[in-house]
C-alpha cells in the first residue's frame, strides 16, 4: 500500500445547524476546499486543501464556519518539530525544493520590540500635533556637500528628489506576483497620499502610466518591461540587486501566471517562463554597478534619482559604502523578514540579517565615512505598524517602504500560499475570477486609510518626544533605549539600555 | 543633416548631452570622432537617426536604444546593445562581454570576436525578434538564460586555437534560437539545449543575416554559407517546471 504522508494543515469546522449548504463556501475557495456532494446534497471539506485564509469564514452568510489546527500531533520532540518532519516527508516525495510565500515566520529577534520611544517631560514641552503644525515631508535623494545660498536665495541647483508626504511608500510587488487590482489599489492609494508605490521587476501596466508621477519603476536582473518610456514614466528609478526574502537568488514566475496582460507589460511571449537571473549579468563590481546607475541616469537626462536595492546580509554596511560611491541616490534596505511572492523556503527562513541591525550599520557606517548626505536610505522588510516606522527613523533611515502590511491593507490573510497562485483575496493571483475580488477602488481606500493612521500615529509620538519636524528625529538614537539587548546589540544599534 | 563632434578629451556626460542635443536639434546623422572609452553612446535615444564612431565606444553603447542605427569603426566594449529596444548596431571589428544583454529587439553585427555571455537573457515579443550576428568566435556561456531572438555565430575569424564558442553554450535557454557554423562539441553545450535539424526556414533566416553581415564586411556570402550550421533551441520553455513544491 501506497500511503500518501501529507497530512492536514488546518481543519475546518462547519456547524451543522448553522449551515444552510448555500455553497457559497465552495464558490469562494479557490483551493477546492470545501466540495459540493450531490448525492448528500450537502456541503462537504477537504481540509488537506485548506490553506487557512478566511475567505471561506468571512463570506459565510450564517458564520457556520471557523478554522482550527489539524488536531494531530507528533510525539513531542523540541529537536525534531513537526515542521521539519512533515518537509522531510514532503521532499521525499517530490525531491523538489520547498517553496513558501511571505516574510519568514520563524520566531527570530524583532528588534523594534526591543526598544523604546522617548517622551517630554518638565524640561521640553511637548507637542500636540492636532493644534500645532508637524512637519513629515521627506526627501529622498542625494544632497550637496554644502548649500550656497545668494541673497536668500538656493543658487545651487539641487539633485534631482522625491517628494514624500509621509514617509511611508508601497514597496516593490510586480504585477505578476501580485493582481493588476491591488497594483492599482497601491497607485491610487499613493497618489492620494503623496508617496509612492513601486512596480517590482515586472514592468509597468499600460493602465498605470497614468500615475507615474507617484511611481518608481524598478529595473531587475531580468529587465523585464525595461524600455525608454518606462525608464521615464516614474519619478524614479530602482536597481533590485537583491531582495530580503531571498538574499542572492534570482526570481522565477511560472509560465502559467504569465498571461496576456502579464506578457504585455513583461513585454515576453504569454506562457513563458520569466527568469530573473540571480546576479545582473553586467554587474559584478561595484564600479558595474556605477556603470549601471550611470546608464539609467543617461538614459533619463539625469532627471531622476536612481535607488538601489539591496537585501541585508553580512557585510551590508560596507555593500552600502560601495552603492553610495557608485552614485546611487536612494540605498534600499530589504531585510531578512521581507515578504516574498515565492522563494526557497530555507533560503527566506536562513539567509540575511534583521532590518534594524543593517540599517543601523549602514547609518553609522555612511556617517563615519561623511557620506551619509550623499544618499537616502529607505528600510523594508518586517515593518508592521507606525511606531517600527518611528523607531527606524530614529535609527537613521528617510523612509521606509510597506510591503505585507500594504498587502494586509487590501485583505491578504497572511497564508504565505502566495506562490500558488489561487489567492482568495484577489491578490497573489491572475485568474481573473479572483481578481475581481479586489475592487482598486475601494483597495485604495483602505491602503490610504492605513498611511492615514499611521501618519497620525507619527505625529503623536514626534509631538510626544516635543518634535515638530521628522527630520529632526532622522538618526536621533538618543530618542531610543533598549531593553533586554546585549552590550552587543546594543552598541551595533547605537542605542543606551532602557535607565541608562 | 549632419553634424561631426570631436569626442577628444570629452567627459561621457559631455559627449553624449551633445549627442541627445544634436538629435534634438533635427540631425539625422551624427559623426563621432576621436572616440576613446566614452560610455553610454546612444544610451536611451529613441528615433531613427544615425551616429558613426570612429574609435573604440566604451561600455554600455546604445543601451536601451530605440531605434536608432549605430556603426563602430574600431571595437566596442562591454554591455553593447544592454537592454535594446530597436535598432542596428554594426561594429567593424571585435566587442566585449554581455552584448545584446537582455535584449528586446534590432540587430548588431559584429565583424570579429566577442567576449563572454553574449545574448544573455535575450528576449522576443510579439513582433520584435532581436539578432545578433558574431563574425568571429565567442566565448562561454554563449546565448544564457536566452528567452527568445536569434544569435548566429560565423567563427570566421578570431583568436587562433580557441574553439569557435565557449563553455556552457545556451545554458538555462528557454526561448528563440541559435545557428553556429559548423559542428558545435555535445560538451559544451548547456543541459537545456539541444541541437536539430535545419529546415528550410532555417536556411531562408540564416541566409538573410548572413548576406547583409557580408554586405556590411565585405565577405562573400555564399562561401559563409557553403559550410553547414549547426542549429541549437532548448528543450523547452519551461527548464525549472518541476524545481519547487509548496509548503
Amino acid at each position: 500500500m501506497n500511503i500518501d504522508f501529507r497530512t492536514p494543515e488546518y481543519s475546518i469546522h462547519r456547524d451543522g445547524v448553522r449551515c444552510t449548504n448555500c455553497r457559497i463556501c465552495v464558490h469562494q475557495c479557490a483551493n477546492e476546499a470545501h466540495i459540493w456532494d450531490e448525492k448528500q446534497k450537502k456541503v462537504l471539506a477537504d481540509d488537506i486543501k485548506c490553506v487557512n485564509c478566511h475567505r471561506c469564514v468571512l463570506t459565510c452568510p450564517t458564520r457556520a464556519l471557523s478554522i482550527g489546527s489539524y488536531p494531530l500531533e507528533f510525539k513531542p520532540n523540541a529537536h525534531w518539530t513537526p515542521h521539519y518532519i512533515t518537509s522531510i516527508f514532503k521532499q521525499a516525495s517530490s525531491g523538489a525544493m520547498l517553496l513558501a510565500g511571505m516574510g519568514t515566520d520563524k520566531p527570530y529577534p524583532v528588534y523594534w520590540d526591543h526598544l523604546l520611544i522617548n517622551a517630554s517631560q518638565v524640561t521640553n514641552p511637548s507637542i500636540d500635533p492636532l493644534r500645532e503644525p508637524m512637519e513629515l515631508k521627506t526627501f529622498l535623494g542625494r544632497k550637496p556637500d554644502s548649500l550656497k545660498i545668494e541673497n536668500g536665495k538656493l543658487t545651487e541647483k539641487m539633485p534631482p528628489q522625491l517628494e514624500l508626504e509621509t514617509p511611508i511608500m508601497f514597496a516593490a510587488m510586480s504585477f505578476g506576483a501580485i493582481s493588476l487590482n491591488a497594483m492599482t489599489s497601491l497607485a491610487i492609494a499613493a497618489e492620494k497620499m503623496g508617496t509612492f508605490y513601486n512596480t517590482g521587476e515586472g514592468g509597468l501596466h499600460s493602465s498605470l502610466y497614468k500615475y507615474g508621477k507617484n511611481t518608481i519603476v524598478q529595473v531587475a536582473s531580468g529587465r523585464f518591461g525595461v524600455h525608454t518610456d518606462y525608464l521615464w514614466a516614474g519619478s524614479a528609478i530602482e536597481i533590485k540587486i537583491g531582495q530580503g526574502a531571498k538574499p542572492g537568488i534570482g526570481g522565477h514566475l511560472p509560465g502559467e501566471k504569465v498571461g496576456l496582460d502579464v506578457s504585455l507589460t513583461r513585454m515576453i511571449p504569454e506562457g513563458s517562463d520569466a527568469i530573473s537571473p540571480a546576479p545582473h549579468h553586467d554587474i559584478y563590481s561595484i564600479e558595474d554597478l556605477r556603470q549601471l546607475i550611470y546608464s539609467l541616469k543617461e538614459a533619463t537626462d539625469y532627471s531622476k534619482p536612481v535607488a538601489v536595492k539591496i537585501a541585508a546580509v553580512h557585510n551590508i554596511a560596507a555593500i552600502a559604502s560601495g552603492a553610495a560611491r557608485a552614485g546611487a541616490d536612494i540605498i534600499v534596505i530589504d531585510g531578512f523578514r521581507g515578504g516574498t511572492g515565492a522563494a526557497p523556503l530555507r533560503t527566506r527562513d536562513n539567509v540575511g540579517i534583521p532590518i534594524e541591525l543593517a540599517l543601523a550599520a549602514v547609518d553609522s557606517r555612511l556617517r563615519s565615512e561623511s557620506i551619509r548626505h550623499q544618499v537616502s536610505l529607505v528600510v523594508a522588510g518586517s515593518i508592521r505598524c507606525s511606531s517600527d516606522v518611528i523607531k527606524a527613523i530614529a535609527i537613521g533611515a528617510d523612509a521606509c517602504y510597506i510591503g505585507s502590511a500594504a498587502l494586509m491593507a487590501l485583505g491578504c490573510h497572511m497564508c504565505q500560499k502566495c506562490y500558488t497562485g489561487k489567492c482568495n483575496w484577489g491578490i497573489a493571483t491572475q485568474n481573473p475570477n479572483l481578481t475581481k475580488r479586489l475592487d482598486p477602488v475601494a483597495g485604495a481606500e483602505r491602503a490610504a486609510n492605513l498611511l492615514k493612521a499611521w501618519s497620525h500615529e507619527i505625529k503623536e509620538m514626534l509631538g510626544g518626544m516635543g518634535i515638530n519636524a521628522l527630520e529632526s528625529l532622522r538618526g536621533n538614537r538618543l530618542m531610543l533605549r533598549g531593553i533586554g539587548l546585549t552590550e552587543k546589540e546594543l552598541s551595533i544599534l547605537g542605542v543606551k539600555h532602557a535607565g541608562e | 543633416m549632419s553634424r561631426r563632434i570631436d569626442a577628444q578629451g570629452l567627459y561621457y556626460k559631455e559627449l553624449n548631452q551633445l549627442v541627445r542635443q544634436a538629435f534634438s536639434e533635427g540631425v539625422t546623422e551624427v559623426l563621432l570622432d576621436n572616440v576613446n572609452g566614452q560610455r553610454y553612446i546612444g544610451d536611451g535615444i529613441s528615433g531613427d537617426g544615425s551616429i558613426i564612431i570612429h574609435g573604440t565606444p566604451g561600455n554600455d553603447m546604445a543601451a536601451y536604444m530605440n531605434g536608432l542605427q549605430i556603426v563602430v569603426h574600431g571595437n566596442a566594449q562591454d554591455a553593447t546593445g544592454n537592454t535594446m529596444n530597436e535598432g542596428t548596431i554594426i561594429v567593424h571589428g571585435d566587442a566585449g562581454d554581455t552584448v545584446g544583454y537582455a535584449m528586446r529587439g534590432g540587430e548588431i553585427f559584429i565583424k570579429g570576436s566577442v567576449g563572454y555571455r553574449v545574448g544573455i537573457h535575450m528576449k522576443e515579443y510579439m513582433k520584435k525578434n532581436p539578432v545578433i550576428v558574431v563574425g568571429g568566435k565567442a566565448g562561454a556561456f554563449f546565448g544564457e538564460y536566452m528567452a527568445g531572438g536569434i544569435l548566429i555565430l560565423l567563427g570566421l575569424s578570431g583568436r587562433e586555437g580557441y574553439p569557435i564558442v565557449g563553455d556552457y553554450c545556451g545554458t538555462g535557454m528557454h526561448g528563440g534560437v541559435m545557428y553556429i557554423r559548423g559542428q558545435v562539441e555535445e560538451y559544451k553545450l548547456g543541459k537545456e539545449v539541444k541541437i536539430v535539424e535545419m529546415t528550410a526556414e532555417d536556411q531562408s533566416i540564416l541566409e538573410r543575416y548572413v548576406s547583409r553581415y557580408a554586405d556590411y564586411f565585405g565577405y562573400d556570402k555564399e562561401d559563409i554559407l557553403a559550410q553547414p550550421f549547426s542549429k541549437l533551441i532548448p528543450y523547452n520553455k519551461r527548464p525549472y517546471g518541476n524545481l519547487y513544491t509548496g509548503v
